[in-house]
């Protein structure tokens, strides 16, 4: 260091004893490097298409798509442009990822801690399910709940109606749709307000609870608060919303709402397959958790629904939450195996139908890679959060 | 603080330098446009790739051509892998008008999707996979379309109990079709056009499509007529299926080039040309040996008796004799492949030449 200070105040030459100075030098060779290839991959690629006269450019996100899409979560017809259908298509890509989580996660915990279970028969039928599903290819596993859910269904002719208004058949799960009036809002509102005050009532019990030992029933009453206060104010404000049934035309029910048969076998390889591995996560992260923990709270005399809680799970997520965003990633990432049964997710219906149409592979390419590292990415900050939240808080 | 910056600096200058010095070529220079592309006196832009497909295709010694990865009739394999088809016969055409052996062509099947890029790449030569001639595909994707080796249009195939007369029956029906065809763009066309409603569901396979189709999950499947009547072989029970007689669009398939090489081009043009000249003036796989002592002047230019058409295009002069030898003309290609001996049973129709009703109509060889 001596030596570093004395050449500091003379003239500008490489210390190349210094660690600092080597590693900004070889970091700036390699990132010039870096971004100087992926211009000459851009710039040749940019060459070659106008010498082969092949279009390119996004302009062509404003012209008009001309095909149908089954399942739109923002309106969208053929007269729509090629943009709205990459954002129908961006849409269901994330209702089934999200679902998929959701379900994945909790179906994934729920296997993990059934194969440590004492009982001989709920371990072995969890073990059983691991090696199953996660040792068949996702996509046979998609074809498979994919035909295995059409064929028990009959034709809208013959269709399923356990209430009247709900009708199961090979179109679909065909429900009510809920139509609102301006009231509504009213109805919403107090919702919302419901869930804040659950949170907020949950929050003080646990406080509470930690000063003083006192338990409150806050779970119990949560639920009470929000069902109880939005179904008030749903009978005062005169039932703000009705039902609008399906009607049976020609060839099938129009109207209501609609659950896809490939939505359902979507979602349903997707959080089976995905949930055998975070079933394995889930085991390793509980088994990690050293044998004294539990023998310390069996010792306090806890319940063992109690260790779990609030001994196990804690100190096992630390080791969780890593592998399992990657599990969360894979499944969105996955996803995109849905053009295979015909759900119009981002790839089938962007990478699918509207690079066909329009012929320009690298912007569509680009584009569709460009939303899975976003969503990736996304993902992976939320979950970075988290774990730096439940880390080992070293006191 | 000063020697990380020096370092930071050196770094820049040592990664451009480097950069510099191995790639191909000057990377700031790239904005000047096409390097590739010279100007010959009279002004007209001559490409750099221009004859050059057929050097190369004679140096690796067989032709690569697209095809798409199994219909009866079009393209499909065997079981032991030997490729049959008007589109295989296409191919194995060029490659007999080249290297006068109709065996000398690979088959590389592809999908819908990675059909034009493949073209695009130069991973194949030719794309001879029942791909429809548009104005987009062929003034935006770089490639030209050089003839039309069947003429088909659009329809559907429903199942005889549904009570379906016409396509304007399908109103409010679910429809199965493959994605990434122009298949669903003439559907939305049709039914958007009439102010009728229907529901889509797009498979990447049409064998998904079909079976979808077969459970009853739709109630129409729709693609090309010829793929119609052979898709309608695979179901559980053909005979409760029917296809719709309305035709709801022009598909005219065709095969493609890349754009640039007129002479690949002008190869592939012809050889079709002589396909249909050769059934026009009664020239057929049996007879060709003895059509090359015949008297009709038309007839032996098409052979190559007279005048050197095939000198012109980079082949020989006996180009068109080894044609009609590989695979006969297109009447021949027509009937073996798709014709009423075959399951598939389809009509000549508007397939057949022009002087017997139809629309097959090829310049003449002069």
């Amino acid at each position: 260091m001596a030596r570093g200070q004395g050449q500091k105040r003379g003239t500008a030459t490489l210390n190349w004893y210094n660690p600092r100075v080597r590693s900004i030098f070889y970091q700036t060779v390699v990132l010039v490097s870096v971004i100087g290839i992926v211009w000459f991959f851009a710039a040749t690629a940019q060459e070659n298409l106008e010498r082969l006269n092949i279009s390119s450019g996004f302009g062509f996100l404003d012209t008009t798509a001309g095909f149908g899409i089954i399942q739109t979560l923002i309106p969208y017809s053929e007269q729509s442009s090629y943009g709205r259908a990459f954002l129908v298509g961006l849409l269901n890509t994330l209702v089934v990822a999200v679902i998929g989580i959701v379900l994945a996660t909790l179906l994934g915990f729920f296997i993990g801690v059934a194969r440590l279970s004492r009982n001989w028969l709920i371990a072995k039928l969890a073990a059983a399910y691991v090696e199953i599903m996660r040792n068949i290819p996702l996509l046979l596993h998609l074809f498979f709940w994919y035909f295995a859910v059409l064929r028990p269904l009959p034709g809208p002719d013959n269709s399923l109606t356990p209430f009247d208004g709900v009708y199961l058949n090979n179109r679909g799960l065909i429900l009510p749709a809920p139509v609102f009036d301006a009231s509504a809002a009213y109805f919403f509102a107090s919702l919302a307000l419901a869930l804040a005050g659950s949170v907020f009532l949950i929050r003080w019990a646990k406080s509470r609870q930690i000063a003083t030992g006192q338990l409150f029933p806050a779970w119990r009453t949560a639920t009470g608060i929000v069902v109880l206060l939005p179904a008030l104010v749903w009978l005062i404000a005169g039932r703000p919303f009705e039902l609008e049934f399906a009607e049976r035309d020609a060839f099938d029910y129009v109207g209501g709402m609609r659950l896809l048969p490939e939505f359902v076998a979507l979602v349903l390889g997707l959080t089976l397959y995905t949930a055998a591995f975070i079933g394995e996560i889930v085991r390793a992260g509980i088994q990690s958790v050293s044998k004294g923990q539990i023998e310390a709270a069996a010792a306090l005399g806890l319940k063992d629904s109690t260790t779990l809680r609030l001994v196990v799970i804690p100190q096992a997520m630390r080791l969780i939450i890593p592998p399992l965003t990657s599990q969360i990633l894979n499944l969105t990432k996955n996803s995109s195996l849905a053009v295979a049964i015909a759900y119009p997710d981002l790839v089938a219906v962007f990478a699918g139908t509207v690079l066909n149409q329009t012929g320009q592979a690298i912007e569509v390419i680009s584009l569709t890679m460009a939303v899975y590292l976003t969503l990736s990415l996304l993902t992976s900050l939320a979950m970075n959060w988290y774990n730096a939240r439940i880390a080992l808080k070293e006191r | 603080m000063k020697n990380p910056l020096v370092a930071l600096l050196v770094g820049i200058l040592i990664g451009v330098g480097g950069l510099y010095f191995f790639l191909p070529y000057d990377p700031l220079s790239l904005g000047e446009g096409p390097v590739a592309v010279t100007v010959s006196p009279d002004g007209a832009v001559e490409r750099a790739s221009a004859g050059d497909t057929l050097r190369r295709v004679k140096q690796r010694g067989f032709l690569q051509c697209g095809v798409s990865q199994g219909l009866p009739g079009f393209s499909n394999p065997d079981e032991r892998g030997n490729w049959s088809g008007i589109d295989v016969d296409f191919c194995r055409a060029i490659a007999a008008a080249i290297f006068g052996d109709g065996s000398k062509v690979r088959f590389r099947p592809l999908s819908a999707k990675d059909r034009f890029t493949a073209l695009q790449s130069g991973e194949i030569d030719i794309l001879s996979r029942n791909t429809t001639w548009t104005m987009s595909r062929d003034t935006q994707l770089g490639f030209d379309f050089v003839g039309v080796t069947y003429y088909d249009g659009q329809s559907f195939m429903v199942r005889k109990a549904a009570g379906i007369e016409t396509v304007r029956d399908l109103a409010g029906g679910t429809i199965c079709t493959e994605t990434g065809t122009t298949t669903e763009l003439n559907l939305a066309d049709y039914f958007r056009s009439r102010g009728l409603s229907y529901k889509v569901l797009s498979f990447e396979k049409n064998d998904e499509a079909i079976v979808a189709y077969d459970r009853g999950r739709c109630d129409a499947y729709t693609t090309d007529a010829s793929g119609l009547y052979a898709q309608r072989l695979k179901l559980t029970d053909p005979d409760a299926n029917m296809v719709l007689t309305d035709i709801i669009s022009k598909e005219p398939l065709g095969p493609a080039v890349r754009q640039g090489d007129p002479q690949w081009e002008d190869i592939a043009r012809w050889t079709l040309n002589a396909l249909l000249n050769a059934e026009e003036l009664g020239v057929t796989s049996e007879n060709v040996d003895e059509m090359l002592e015949s008297d009709n002047p038309r007839i032996r230019r098409l052979l190559g008796r007279e005048g050197a058409y095939g000198e012109a295009v980079g082949l020989g002069p006996d180009w068109a004799v080894h044609v009609i030898r590989a695979v006969g003309n297109y009447g021949e290609m027509f009937e073996r492949n798709v014709g009423t001996e075959t399951p598939l049973g389809i009509k000549r129709g508007l397939n057949a030449l022009w002087n017997e009703g139809g629309v097959q109509y090829a310049p003449p060889v002069r």
